[in-house]
């Protein structure tokens, strides 16, 4: 039981969170403001028995871990805005070969290569959808240190869980900044590990046996013999084309996450039991409408913050729920209102709703969401 | 909020501002407070007008950027220009001597101090002007104690600089007391 206090940068935190989660394998291509995790990875995965591969770029970045993942190792890549964007489609290639995966993205300003050392929010629906077809998403989003430290292992775990990518969305405020963060034993922490089939011949890399969520993974390359592709599968894992198979295997991918929403939804509802207004934000950015709740409450004004902390899913039901109770949703995000569509498309007229944004690399001050606030009363 | 304390620390990128920062936001944790260090710095890896922003608490850190700060601190005139004037009005403002401080800028204490040119020339390495200014800003606004300065410096800097870097806070505890 030692725990020990350190001053870090999330990024670091980050990387000592994948650690702890058994992070063995690091692979990507530096870009800031994400390249202290790809830094500090070089470091201490090699001191741990893991391995550190800078590849030639963004694409092979994702590439290398997804192959290391599938041999066993729990693996790891970081990006920002244009990597994100070229690692897109192999996020689709884990997502549909069931490759359990943490893909990190502190966003910048962007679109394009925009404000390198600035923070944004502007990712937030690419993180949903920046990958082609129909897929499930898990997509996390901390507000400090500690947190960027916790989420980081929770990322792994649901990875594993739910055999899935998981994109832990941070951003150059949370990213770069240091704080205080006591760091506990890993005895303390819970850490969930893949399933993986006892040894046998009739192993089908993609059936998933009673009372499973997904299929046993077998360590590629450690006897098991099967087959893994980006086009849709039947159990065995080879090629597909019929229908009914495709219809099968979307469905089960869908809901493996949508059905164990309320594992993975996981929010911060500050002040909002007697709330008549409401202010949701996420990541950074929280901490400016946490600020602002606090003086306006000061003032005696009923308001209250809902935090994501998972973003998709979309805690749907829980902002429907404020949504029958307060009179308006102040949404404060560093894009032009990505999320807001999201809470107007769930509260369906419930409240108003409001956007505080901008995505100019400055991030929003207490005072400027306080003003945007004040509008409605 | 009343007893936050915000400090900023600005200079030229690869000057040690934003290590100075973190070196001082340590020490508070050192004192038993909660800090938080941020920073702002253009694409370039070197010159430029780099800054680090400090908040020091009693209490948790919702807002992790300074508003109005309590004391600025600039190495350079790039930097003073952009980032000192802002300082709270019962707030402190020290700079490096070569400084010519931007018009109208109110604050209760103004202090030019000889820091790079002591750096370069008693301490004999302008490296350290950053551990000259930490001397400096602690001896003049008391924000951490020497205590937990020194700790935080020592567990910092790279193994073998011991000596130097006690002889550059020295140098900037001098400084102070001859300006008080």
């Amino acid at each position: 039981m030692s725990k020990v206090i350190k001053f870090l940068q999330g990024n670091e935190a980050c990387v000592e969170g994948a650690l702890m989660a058994g992070m063995r394998f690091y692979s990507g291509y530096p870009i800031t403001p994400s390249t202290e995790i790809a830094e500090l990875s070089s470091e201490k995965l090699p001191k741990v028995g893991g391995k550190f591969i800078q590849m030639e770029d963004e694409i092979a970045g994702i590439a290398a871990a997804i192959g290391a993942s599938l041999t066993g190792k729990k693996a790891m890549t970081a990006t920002s805005g244009p990597g994100f964007s070229l690692k897109q489609e192999n996020i689709g290639y884990a997502t549909i070969a069931e490759i359990p995966l943490v893909v990190v993205n502190v966003q910048r300003g962007g679109p394009s290569t925009g404000l390198p050392t600035s923070p944004g929010q502007g990712d937030v629906m690419q993180a949903k959808w920046g990958t082609h077809g129909d897929h499930p998403v898990i997509c996390l989003t901390p507000d400090s240190v500690k947190e960027t430290f916790d989420l980081t292992i929770r990322a792994f775990n649901l990875a594993e869980k739910y055999r899935t990518p998981v994109i832990l969305l941070t951003d150059e405020i949370t990213g770069h900044m240091r704080e205080k963060i006591e760091i506990p034993d890993v005895s303390e922490l819970e850490i969930y590990n893949r399933i993986v089939p006892e040894a046998g011949d009739d192993y089908k890399a993609y059936h998933v046996d009673d009372g499973d969520i997904v299929p046993k993974m077998a360590p590629f390359g450690g006897g098991f013999r099967y087959h893994v592709t980006g086009l849709m599968h039947d159990e065995t894992g080879f090629p597909s084309n019929s229908t009914q198979n495709a219809d099968v295997l979307i469905k089960r991918l869908m809901g493996k996450i949508e059905d164990n929403k309320e594992d993975i939804i996981t929010y911060e509802a500050y002040e909002t039991e007697d709330a008549e207004y409401l202010i949701l934000s996420y990541g950074g950015t929280a901490r400016t409408a946490k600020a602002a709740v606090k003086k306006l409450r000061a003032e005696g004004i009923k308001v209250g913050l809902f935090r994501l902390i998972t973003v998709w899913p979309f805690p749907e039901e829980q902002v429907r729920a404020l949504s029958e109770q307060v009179k308006d949703i102040l949404v404060a995000e560093l894009n032009f209102g990505q999320i807001k569509l999201e809470v107007e498309r769930v509260v369906k007229g419930n409240a108003n709703v409001r956007l505080c944004g901008k995505a100019n690399g400055e991030i929003l001050t207490p005072e400027e969401l306080i003003k945007a606030f004040k509008e409605v009363l | 909020m009343s007893d936050q304390l915000e400090l900023r620390l600005s200079g030229s990128g690869g000057q040690g501002l934003i290590t100075a920062g973190i070196i001082l936001a340590e020490a508070a944790i050192r004192d038993q407070k909660n800090a938080i260090q941020t920073q702002s710095y253009g694409p370039e890896a070197r010159g430029g007008a780099s800054k680090a922003e400090v908040i020091i608490s009693n209490e948790a850190i919702d807002f992790p950027k300074v508003t109005i700060p309590n004391m600025t601190f600039a190495l350079t005139q790039v930097a003073a220009n952009k980032y000192i004037s802002d300082v709270s009005k019962d707030g402190t403002v020290i700079v490096d001597d070569s400084i010519e401080l931007p018009e109208g800028i109110v604050a209760k204490h103004i202090y030019k101090l000889p820091i790079i040119e002591a750096a370069r020339n008693d301490v004999g390495k302008e490296i350290v002007a950053n551990i000259i200014a930490l001397g400096v800003i602690v001896e003049l606004t008391k924000i951490v104690t020497k205590e937990s300065l020194e700790a935080a410096i020592m567990a910092r800097i790279p193994k073998g600089t011991e000596t130097l870097n006690q002889m550059a806070l020295q140098k900037g505890y001098e400084l102070a007391n001859q300006s008080k």
